[in-house]
């Protein structure tokens, strides 16, 4: 909670928050948020500019704009979101029991990583959608299979070297079991690195799953969806390029949110940092840089 | 109270498939009585931090055993409570999102009191290392060197053990410093009646706080002698060691 409350006075971070805060409530409660049916046709209204009935104007079927975007949060953020904790999940269980316990454990499940790291993160994904076929959960799958190697490599390494720290050998030395050291020092320790590598990586497949949309191998009309949406504009990309607009911001403005809030994340949950950045008010988080620098795209 | 009989110790070099071996420890028999003070002194690389771990549980030896009134000392019910330490590095010693009053904490949960006991016993810790209740709000990095190293010291005596293992636990202090420190573990063993197992390479602190020191060299007992008799070493080594002192 205290967290919590300096995280809010960065003004940056506060901002990105609500941005997807708002955008998560949108898109969960979004029959509520949209004003009109987003797969309504109008033809008559093709290509219309914004008015006030449709506030974003109308697409190349006269289809409500806004809420397209609206219904679109669901697959483009939500369904994102709920791979991404999948595999955040499946990465923290493992990357605690290699990095923690080492040993065997550690080599077996880092080879089976490696094995996985080995294949190009695209082909993989077209390889998946390939056997399944073209589809929003088939997408998912492949962004499971693909970044819970990943996940459990970094958490590994963060959990190893806080596992050989002064503090955990003291509770080893006290008795304290394996279960209570690593709820009470190895998650709140390794909790930051996590969310600062989830974060960064939730941003980067919203746009992986845009991109695939817009190739027409995601979700499959008359859905909405981001990606697919740019993908409907295109056609008119030269005579009207302000359909993109939409999209196009929408997309930015949550990825930058949320590739701010993962700056603001580390230097909140760190107390070092936080008291650095008392003292020099307005210096940058110095250490983001360590963890993001291994981004895969 | 603490046995060690006979402990090898060896690590395997380079990557995980290897097959090279370091000796690390050899041979080693000794013990260590109730209340007693016992020096553990050898050069950088002779093993002494490998020999503390082992004596705290935390590493099994190849061969050999280590025993805790009888009990194996690995067996974490066999140590719970009775066996503590204080490391060097007193910057990685608190866990970084505890505070003060948190890091404290964690010996005493290990027992079963009241709320109400504990804080008291907070307070009583703090005072007893010359900190104020002040500090019970403090993270580590807001301490310095010698006070992190006394909350250090006060969650290793918090259980009341019967032995703690202090693994250069004065070494990266500066000078009047580690006096201090030292006095206060003088102190503190004559409120507790505890056995310290002090590790260092520096012959003058043990000789201060020490009853009997040990010396080893390239991970075996070179010599045991008690602190009167420390001017009259017999092994070559020890002279050396002793003569780069006085001189
Ligand atoms: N986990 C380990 N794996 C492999 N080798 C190790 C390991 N720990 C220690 N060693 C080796 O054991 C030897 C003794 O190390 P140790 O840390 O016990 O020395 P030390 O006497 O404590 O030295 P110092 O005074 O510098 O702390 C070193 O040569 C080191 O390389
Ligand atoms: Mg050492």
């Amino acid at each position: 909670m205290k967290r919590l409350q300096f995280l809010l006075k960065d003004k940056l971070a506060a901002a990105s928050l609500s941005i997807l805060v708002v955008t998560i409530v949108a898109g969960i409660f979004a029959p509520l948020f949209a004003p009109h049916d987003p797969e309504e046709v109008h033809m008559e209204l093709r290509y219309a500019a914004s008015s006030w009935e449709y506030l974003l104007g109308n697409d190349h079927l006269g289809r409500c704009i806004l809420s397209r975007l609206i219904f679109g949060i669901r697959p483009s953020v939500l369904w994102v979101l709920a791979a991404l904790a999948v595999s955040v999940g499946i990465g923290a269980i493992l990357g605690f029991i290699a990095g923690y316990f080492r040993g065997l454990t550690d080599a077996v499940v880092m080879r089976i990583c490696d094995v996985m790291l080995s294949f190009p993160g695209y082909v993989m994904t077209l390889a998946v959608i390939g056997i399944l076929g073209v589809g929003l959960e088939n997408i998912l799958i492949a962004f499971v299979l693909m970044k819970w190697a990943w996940f459990t490599r970094i958490i590994r390494t963060s959990v190893m070297q806080y596992a050989e720290s002064d503090y955990v050998k003291f509770s080893k030395v006290l008795g304290v079991s394996d279960i209570k050291i690593i709820t009470k020092h190895m998650v709140p320790v390794s909790l930051p690195d996590i969310a600062v590598i989830a974060s960064s990586s939730f941003g980067s497949m919203i746009l992986q799953l845009s991109g695939f949309s817009f190739l027409g191998l995601g979700i499959q009309a008359p859905n909405a969806e981001w990606g697919m949406m740019l993908n409907e504009a295109r056609e008119v990309m030269f005579s009207k390029p302000e359909f993109m607009l939409a999209p196009g911001l929408t997309i930015i403005v949550v990825v930058s949110a949320i590739n701010f809030l993962s700056d603001a994340l580390q230097v909140a949950l760190d107390p070092k940092l936080l008291a650095s950045k008392y003292k020099l008010q307005g210096q940058g988080p110095a250490s983001t840089a360590r963890l993001q620098g291994k981004e895969v795209a | 109270m603490l046995s060690v009989d006979r402990v090898h110790k060896s690590y395997i070099k380079g990557g995980f498939f290897s097959k090279e071996i370091q000796q690390v420890l050899t041979n080693m028999s000794f013990e260590c009585g109730q209340g007693e003070c016992l020096g553990i002194i050898g050069e950088s690389g002779s093993g002494k931090s490998t020999l503390g771990r082992l004596l705290l549980g935390l590493e099994k030896p190849d061969s050999g055993s280590v025993l805790f009134e009888g009990n194996k000392v690995e067996d974490r019910r066999a140590r719970m409570g009775n066996i503590s330490a204080v490391f060097q590095d007193y910057s990685s010693s608190i866990n970084p999102f505890y505070t003060v009053e948190q890091a404290l904490m964690e010996p005493l949960k290990q027992q079963s009191r009241d709320y109400q006991e504990n804080q008291d016993k907070i307070d009583l810790l703090l005072h007893q290392v010359g900190l104020n209740p002040s500090y019970r709000k403090k993270y580590p990095h807001e301490l310095s060197g010698g006070e992190a190293q006394r909350v250090c010291i006060a969650r290793a005596v918090a259980t009341e053990p019967k032995c703690i293992l202090l693994d250069e636990a004065i070494s990266s202090l500066d000078g009047s410093v580690q006096m201090q420190v030292l006095e206060l573990l003088k102190s503190l063993r004559k409120i507790y009646n505890m056995a310290y197992i002090f590790i260092t390479h520096d012959i003058q602190a043990a000789a201060y706080i020490c009853d009997r020191v040990m010396i080893i060299r390239n991970g075996e007992i070179e010599e045991m002698v008690k602190i009167e008799h420390l001017k009259d070493v017999q092994s070559a080594y020890a002279r050396k060691l002793l003569q780069m002192i006085i001189t």
